[in-house]
Formats: structure tokens, C-alpha cells, sequence
């Protein structure tokens, strides 16, 4: 099997797992490339179905267009689309944007304790009403036990140690001097009550694989990574005031993978235009040990 | 717009601007690697005894064919200075903060590296025996091994104990190098007398290393680039070696394994297929293919290999996931293991000897439950006997152990309640892998060896209890009946009780001692020990009501031929009349009534064969 064939089968491997040991499993939809990949690979997994719930934490700072693009999709896919916030620290201004905390403050309020409350039930949540076609308030509060997030390796420091399958305790912490052995496909699903785990099917994929898989499969992704004329695209999407977009003229697919083969791209690492990691000493371990993605 | 639509969620600032670019960091430093997504990817490991410079050599592999991102190099050698410390190649791998506080590495981190013939992760494993569970980890994910012993220090407790366990994991291409030549001035007979050292342990594991390289990581000889300084080393590169090892396909001309992972029925517009998933293992299957799951020993034969869209491939192969459709529908359960009839059949056993590697801080002791987990399969086991503790130093077995200590190597015997499918590892190594649970947590793991007969007397058998003077046969007379089981085994629970419920209506009715008292489930499908001992409770309660004399009627949900089994042996010497409800009748069930029968229909002829067969008294005439 070529690389693509084996990361595929090695990712499917991994949601099925997750779908059957796991109680309540939900997977994250940041709509940016990977978790779209991530989506298309359960599609897969699932041949056509896609029997868990996809959670967005919508920082309000996302730009338009993924949103966009995030609604337009769950209703062709008929997707079980789930609408978690931050409510209360957008109202208070409580945010980077608002000039009231730093960067790192701003991740953790509308991202980690979004994403942690969301999670547990805590917040409210929106879940898409497809006879409406519109997000309406859930009724259904009920915790997820499970949560599948398309986090890689290559991507920085404390990814590269990460297993497939992580426990994280009652306070969304990873003990991450101490994780669990995990051989072969066997994978950790026994917990004590009280932890969740995040579940990472495609730790193994560089950010050139996510391309060329976008590309081999035909996948969809947000017009933000394309250059829409002004020489200018996104290379990682975050939220706008955070994320710095590249000089790039790539305009499709096949030219964004030339880029990264051994265009100008090829030595540079993707998130070097995220602030947050240089304000976290050039790594995510903090906001990481303390629930982020 | 979009604030309309979703009436709770605020906006940010309005038209979020799409920001100004920041400079980009300029062209690449070296030509770069043309890859193509149609090459393999290997996974390779690098082990040995802490600090013998694992990281080091992978840091500088990474450094000096140019895979590193732009600026990386420059950024960890920055942060040395402003933390006054040596710049080491090792923190580009080491990023935890304490690995960097400690100069140790902890957990295995993954290190994606290219060349024009072939993709690699390099997992670099931790060296330091506290974390153990951490080098196996990576060592389990991976093809081939880089195992470096440091010339200067030799060959250390780590260095026999990765050895060990590379072989134990299966891992067959190891390549040794020999670090820190640097330190002894390149001297070939010390090279030599290491190399000798470890090739005579590694002889006796069995293991024949592919190469033996003198390297020094520090400064990049015979890393990437040939070492000036050994002028009498004619053999390849670390570089050379790791594009000399083989991707392994060798599984695809194997005996077909497929663990069942699931079966999907997803009923969303109006799809039909039951659909068996799971990775295939070794060999390949296609349409036609007649198959059996294993323990159950269920047959049928392969009707379609499933896809997302596009045309149906004509085949599925070892590495795949992958999900088939039957001819014939079958009620195999998740956890079988799946096979085709035409090849060699594998191991179905309840006791099995296996090599294992224990991780836990408590001990592998005998009277405890575990959880054995072989392919998809999840079993109760105990362990029986430890037959030898393997020191991993000297490789002297040492008998009489009474259990198995964190870090030990073993050989040992497991008995379970149920059967399991496996192979022998000699014969099929992917299916011989297993773990042990303990509570929650991963505590061993280990191959299979063989498959050992059946235990002569099981403990089920001999009875727990002494009871009183009264016979059974004076009970009899007493209330016109003898005591019996009458077990309804069925899908859905609540259907089963209203039958069960309905019949023992009846009976009652007929001046019968009767008793009825239903399972709602045997319990979640995963909590195999919870299941396990809801199912001895049941056997409990058979024996003693009708040893009472007493006719109890029971429903006991979902249950297979391994369950009824061991009920029945728990029952013993009474016999259970088991009646299948619904199920495809493959249970040995004395009697079968299919669910088009309704409830007081199925309840009218369950008192009708009872009585054929003399459970119950005739009715007088
Ligand atoms: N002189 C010399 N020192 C080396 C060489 N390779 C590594 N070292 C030093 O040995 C020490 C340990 O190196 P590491 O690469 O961290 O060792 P390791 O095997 O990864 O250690 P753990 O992961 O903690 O088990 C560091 O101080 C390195 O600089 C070498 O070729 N020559
Ligand atoms: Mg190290």
C-alpha cells in the first residue's frame, strides 16, 4: 500500500474504535482542513453515514466563510452539527481582540473552557435542525465521553508524544509524563468514570499527506486557502485576529502541494503564522496540558 | 446574514478583515525532496540505554537531510543560549519541558522525515527504564529498529532489555549502532569488542542483526555523511541502512485474518446493507469467498466488499480497512475473528501459553480476573501458572515464580471462561498479538504460543454449598414435579420476559412450584468481567431453585453458545431446558420459536413441548 492507502486505513481503524468502545463520542469541526479530512474519513468509515455528532466552538472570531461554508455543508451531508460558545466572555469582553487579555487568556476562554463546557454538558449548545435548516438551542445536554480531534504530530512539540488514544481527567488535564502504553490496535477504551478521552486519528499525517489526500479524494475545503487574487491565502486557519495568512499565489489544490513538495513551502512549518504558539515559548504544552486541542 | 441564521451565537467585530500577510521567511535553504504520495511509509524505532544518544542521532539525521523546518535549528540553539545551556541536537525531539529541564527523553515522539524513495516516521523512544511502557509504545508501531549502544559506556541492562523486547514484538530488522566513537578516538577493536558483546546476545534471541554501524551522532559521522575517521568501516550509513530496510507485504500471501471490529446497520435513507468491518490483518478475501467466525464457528460467504462511492473492488488485503457484506445472514458478534474455510484454520482455545511483558506496578498474580484483549476479542482470563520468569540480562529462565513482577519477561499459562481465536506466533504473528487489562489500565502484553486442551475438571463443576437431608426425589413426590431450568435465550430482552412471563403463568396455573425471574441484559458488551459475573449469579440461582424443586423460568437476553455453556455447567448436575427465541437457531436450543409467533402463541407451545418432554406433569386426562 502507498502512504495515502495506509494512513486512510490506519485513521478508519481508529474512528470505528472510537465508535464502538467509546459511550458518547463527538468529533470537533474547526472546518479548517484536517477536521474537514477527518469528517471525509468517517464518511468513509461509516460508508456514507455519519453517526457521530460534529462540534464546532465558535469563537466568534472564525471568519465568515468558514461559517458559511460549516452550514452549507452539514446541510448537503445532513450532518448532526453541534454549536458550542463561550457566551459569557464575548459578552464580558474578555478577549485578545477586545484588547482586555492576552493572546494566550483569549485561546484559553474561547476555545479550552468553550470547548470543556461544551463537552460536559455545562453551556448550552446548538445543534442544526434540518427540517428548518437553521441552528436551533439542543435539548440535549447529555456529556460526551469521547471527543475526536484532528490534531497531527507535526505540527509542534507536545503533538509529536501524543497516542492515538489520550485520557484526560475530570479537569480536562493531560498528564503528559505519565500516558498510557498503547501496542499495536490496541488501544486504551477502559476508563475510570469521570475521564473522557481524546481520540487522534490522524496523528500520523503530515500537512502535505492532509493535501494530497484533499486532492486524491476530492474533498471540499474553505475557499480561505486559496489566493482569491490579492497574492495572499491562509495556510492554518484560526481565528482572524490570530492568524497571519501567507504570500502565496496558489489558487488550487495541485499548486498548494507543489508548494509544500518543493515549492516554498517545503521548510516552513505550518503554524508559524499562529501567535499564540510563540507567546507559549515556541510550544502548545501549556495551553495543551490545560485542555486545548 | 449569518447573525440571523444562528440566534444565540455572537459575532466578533463585524466583516472579520482578512489581515494583513506577514513577511514569509525566505526560499528554502536546500534543494528539497521531491515526494510522491505514491511512495511507502516505514516506520522505524530508535531504542537503547538512556543517554547512549538516541535522540541525538535522530536530531542530526533529521538536521542533515534537511528536514527540519526552516528556522528550527536556529530556534532551539537560541533558546540554549538564553538558557546558558549547551546546545544539544536531542531538544529538537525532547519537547516536553521536563524532558528539556531533565536532558532525558520521556515519551516517544514521532519525527517525519523524506527521501526521494520512501516516507518514514521515526519514533524516538525513551531509554530511561521508568518509562518502559513509553519505548514500547513506539517500538510496537514500528517495522525495523535503530538500536544504539554507546561505545564508550558498552553494552548496558536497557540495551539487553530493548533487545529483548524487539524480538518479543517481532521486530526482525535491527540495525546497531555503535555511538560516541568520538570519545575513543574511532579505535576499531573497541568497536569490534561491542560489536562482538551484542551479536552473541542477540544470537541467542534468535535475532541476526542487519547491520553493526560506528557512529558519532555529536558530529554527524556516519549519519548522513561517511565518517572520514573510520577508514576501515566499509559498511552503510545509519542513512544507507534506514533506505535499505524492507517495507514488509509479506502478510498479503498469508492465511486471510480479519478481527470483526463491528457490524453496521445504519438505517438512515432507506440503506440496508449489514455491513461485518474491521482491518484485515494478513491475506485477502473476495466476493465468493466462503468465511467462518471464529469461536462461534459461523458460516457464509462474501457477498460484496464495501466503498464509500465509486465501483466495488474485487478484493479486500492485509492492511486494509474495510467492511464486507455476506450471502447469508449471520448473527456473528463483534470480537470473532474472521477467516476463510479454504485456508489453514486458526487456534480456538480456553487456555493458552503465551510470552508476556508485564508494564503494571502490581503484579501478574493468579486468583485475579483480567481482561485479555486478542484481536478484536475481549475475554476473561485468570492466570493458571507461570511456567518461567526470563531474566533479560543473562537469559536464564528461572522457574517456580509464583507471579509476574513490573518489567518481567515471562512465560506463562491463561485459562478464560470462553474460547478465543488466535494464531500461534511461529505461525501468524499479527494474530498472536495481544494485551492484558487490569482494571482500566494496559498491564502486559505478549504472543501467543500454543493452544493447550481443555482444563480436566473445572472449578464450576465441584459444588459450592451442603444441603439438607431432603432428596430431590422426595421433593418430586411431594409436589408432583421434579425442579428445572427452563431458560429463554432471545434479542430482545423484553420480548423474551413476556414470554417467560406468560409461561409461567401457565405452569403455575397448572398447581407447578414455579418460579420466573428475568435478566434485563447480561450487561454492557465491553464489561466483559461484569458480564461474566452476572452470568455465574445467574448459574447460581439455576442450581439452587432447582435443586429446591422448583421450575424457574427465565429470560436471559442476549446470550451465545459460550454463555449457555457455562451456565449449563453451572447448573450442573441439573440440566437447563434452553429455548431459542428469535435467534438463528444455532444455540442448541431444545427448542426454537421463532418471533412470528406471538407472545401467548410462543407461551402456549413452550408449555406444549415441556410437557412432551416430561418437565412437566400431563394434565390428567
Ligand atoms: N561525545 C558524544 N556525545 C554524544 C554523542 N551522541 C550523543 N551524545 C551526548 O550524549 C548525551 C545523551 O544524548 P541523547 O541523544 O539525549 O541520548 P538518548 O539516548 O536520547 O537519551 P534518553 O532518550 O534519555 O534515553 C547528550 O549529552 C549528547 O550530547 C556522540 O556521538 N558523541
Ligand atoms: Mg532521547
Amino acid at each position: 500500500m502507498n502512504q495515502l492507502e495506509t494512513l486512510e486505513a490506519k485513521s478508519v481503524h481508529i474512528l470505528r474504535e472510537a465508535y464502538r468502545a467509546l459511550g458518547n463520542v463527538c468529533m470537533l469541526w474547526s472546518i479548517g482542513k484536517d477536521s474537514t479530512v477527518l469528517l471525509h474519513l468517517a464518511r468513509k468509515a461509516f460508508f456514507g453515514h455519519v453517526p457521530i455528532p460534529l462540534v464546532h466552538i465558535d469563537t466568534a472570531y472564525k471568519m465568515p466563510e468558514m461559517i458559511a461554508y460549516r452550514d452549507q455543508l452539514a446541510l448537503e451531508w445532513r450532518l448532526n452539527l453541534v454549536v458550542g460558545q463561550n457566551r459569557e466572555a464575548l459578552r464580558e469582553k474578555q478577549t485578545f481582540p477586545d484588547g482586555n487579555v492576552d493572546r494566550i487568556a483569549c485561546c484559553r476562554n474561547l476555545k479550552t473552557m468553550a470547548l470543556k463546557h461544551t463537552l460536559d454538558g455545562e453551556w448550552p449548545r446548538l445543534r442544526m435542525d434540518h427540517d428548518r435548516g437553521e441552528l436551533v438551542e439542543d435539548a440535549d445536554l447529555s456529556p460526551y465521553t469521547g471527543v475526536i480531534v484532528g490534531v497531527r504530530a507535526d505540527e509542534e512539540g507536545s503533538r509529536s508524544k501524543e497516542r492515538y488514544f489520550s485520557p484526560r481527567d475530570v479537569e480536562n488535564d493531560w498528564n503528559v509524563d505519565d500516558q498510557p502504553p498503547e501496542l499495536w490496535r490496541y488501544f486504551k477504551t477502559d476508563f475510570e468514570p469521570g475521564t473522557h478521552v481524546r481520540v487522534h486519528p490522524l496523528l500520523d499525517w503530515t500537512e502535505l499527506n492532509v493535501w494530497e489526500y484533499i486532492e486524491r479524494e476530492s474533498i471540499p475545503v474553505t475557499s480561505l486557502y486559496f489566493d482569491n487574487g490579492e497574492g495572499i491565502r491562509c495556510r492554518s486557519l484560526g481565528c482572524w485576529p490570530c492568524t497571519t495568512p501567507v504570500r502565496s499565489t496558489a489558487t488550487n489544490v495541485p499548486e498548494i502541494i507543489e508548494e509544500l513538495r518543493s515549492g516554498k513551502f517545503s521548510n516552513i512549518a505550518e503554524r508559524s503564522g499562529r501567535a499564540q504558539d510563540k507567546d507559549d515559548g515556541g510550544g502548545l504544552e501549556s495551553l495543551r496540558r490545560g485542555g486545548y486541542m | 446574514m449569518n447573525s440571523r441564521r444562528r440566534p444565540a451565537i455572537e459575532r466578533g467585530a463585524e466583516g472579520a478583515p482578512r489581515c494583513a500577510p506577514a513577511e514569509n521567511a525566505s526560499a528554502a535553504r536546500r534543494a528539497p525532496v521531491f515526494v510522491s504520495p505514491d511512495l511507502e511509509r516505514l516506520d522505524i524505532v530508535a531504542v537503547g540505554h538512556v543517554d547512549h544518544g538516541k535522540s541525538t542521532v535522530i536530531g542530526r539525521l533529521m538536521a542533515d537531510t534537511g528536514s527540519l523546518p526552516e528556522g528550527k535549528l536556529e530556534q532551539v540553539k537560541a533558546m540554549c543560549k538564553i538558557n546558558a545551556r549547551p546546545f544539544e541536537y536531542a531538544f529538537l525531539l525532547d519537547a516536553l519541558k521536563n524532558e528539556q529541564a531533565q536532558g532525558i527523553t520521556i515519551d516517544t515522539a514521532r519525527c517525519f522525515f523524506n527521501t526521494p524513495n520512501r516516507h518514514y516516521i521515526i519514533h524516538d523512544a525513551p531509554g530511561h527504564v521508568e518509562f518502559l511502557k513509553n519505548m514500547i509504545t513506539g517500538a510496537s508501531r514500528a517495522q525495523a529498529a535503530l538500536l544504539v549502544i554507546d561505545a564508550h559506556e558498552g553494552v548496558r541492562e536497557n540495551s539487553k532489555r530493548h533487545g529483548y523486547i524487539l524480538s518479543m514484538l517481532g521486530i526482525r530488522q535491527i540495525a546497531v549502532l555503535v555511538n560516541k566513537m568520538d570519545l575513543l578516538a574511532w579505535d576499531q577493536a573497541a568497536f569490534d569488542a561491542v560489536t562482538r558483546e551484542y551479536a552473541d546476545f542477540l544470537a541467542r534471541l534468535g535475532v541476526r542483526p542487519t547491520s553493526f554501524i560506528p557512529v558519532s551522532a555529536r558530529d554527524g559521522a556516519n549519519i548522513a555523511a561517511r565518517a572520514a575517521e573510520a577508514p576501515w568501516y566499509d559498511g552503510p550509513t545509519v542513512l544507507e541502512q534506514v533506505e535499505a530496510f524492507k517495507g514488509l507485504d509479506d502478510d498479503l500471501d498469508r492465511p486471510f485474518r480479519m478481527p470483526l471490529q463491528d457490524v453496521y446497520k445504519f438505517t438512515a435513507a432507506g440503506d440496508e446493507r449489514r455491513i461485518f468491518v474491521g482491518t484485515v490483518e494478513s491475506g485477502r478475501v473476495r466476493p465468493g469467498d466462503e468465511v467462518v467466525f471464529l469461536p462461534s464457528g459461523k458460516r457464509s460467504k462474501v457477498a460484496t466488499i464495501e466503498a464509500l462511492s465509486g465501483p466495488r473492488p474485487d478484493e479486500a488485503y492485509a492492511g486494509q480497512a474495510t467492511g464486507l457484506t455476506l450471502d447469508a445472514q449471520v448473527y456473528a458478534k463483534p470480537g470473532e475473528l474472521m477467516v476463510r474455510a479454504d485456508e489453514p484454520a486458526p487456534l480456538v482455545a480456553d487456555r493458552l501459553r503465551a510470552n508476556i511483558f508485564w508494564m503494571a506496578t502490581a503484579p501478574l498474580v493468579r486468583g485475579r480476573r483480567y481482561v485479555l484483549r486478542m484481536g478484536a476479542a475481549r475475554v476473561p482470563v485468570e492466570l493458571e501458572s507461570v511456567l518461567s520468569v526470563l531474566d533479560s540480562q543473562e537469559l536464564q529462565s528461572v522457574t517456580g515464580a509464583a507471579q509476574v513482577e513490573r518489567h518481567d519477561v515471562a512465560e506463562v499459562v491463561f485459562r478464560s471462561t470462553r474460547p478465543v481465536a488466535f494464531d500461534a506466533a511461529e505461525t501468524l504473528e499479527p494474530t498472536s498479538r495481544f494485551v492484558v487489562v487490569a482494571g482500566f489500565d494496559t498491564a502486559g502484553c505478549g504472543i501467543a504460543l500454543e493452544a493447550l486442551p481443555e482444563a480436566a475438571a473445572s472449578a464450576d463443576a465441584e459444588r459450592r454449598f451442603s444441603v439438607g437431608d431432603v432428596t430431590g426425589e422426595q421433593r418430586a413426590a411431594r409436589y408432583g414435579h421434579a425442579g428445572k431450568a427452563v431458560v429463554f435465550v432471545g434479542e430482545s430482552a423484553e420480548d423474551a420476559h413476556a414470554v417467560a412471563a406468560s409461561l409461567e403463568r401457565r405452569i403455575f396455573g397448572l398447581g407447578v412450584h414455579s418460579y420466573c425471574l428475568s435478566a434485563t441484559d447480561l450487561g454492557d458488551e465491553k464489561d466483559v468481567l461484569g458480564r461474566e459475573a452476572q452470568l455465574g449469579r445467574l448459574g447460581e440461582i439455576a442450581w439452587a431453585l432447582t435443586d429446591a424443586g422448583i421450575v424457574l423460568v427465565a429470560a436471559l437476553g442476549d446470550m451465545d453458545r459460550f454463555d449457555l455453556d457455562r451456565l449449563r455447567a453451572l447448573a450442573a448436575p441439573h440440566e437447563v431446558f434452553v429455548i431459542g427465541r428469535g435467534d438463528g437457531g444455532d444455540l442448541g436450543a431444545d427448542l426454537d420459536l421463532p418471533t412470528t409467533l406471538a407472545i401467548e402463541e410462543a407461551a402456549q407451545a413452550a408449555l406444549r413441548a415441556l410437557t412432551a418432554a416430561g418437565v412437566l406433569p400431563a394434565p390428567a386426562a
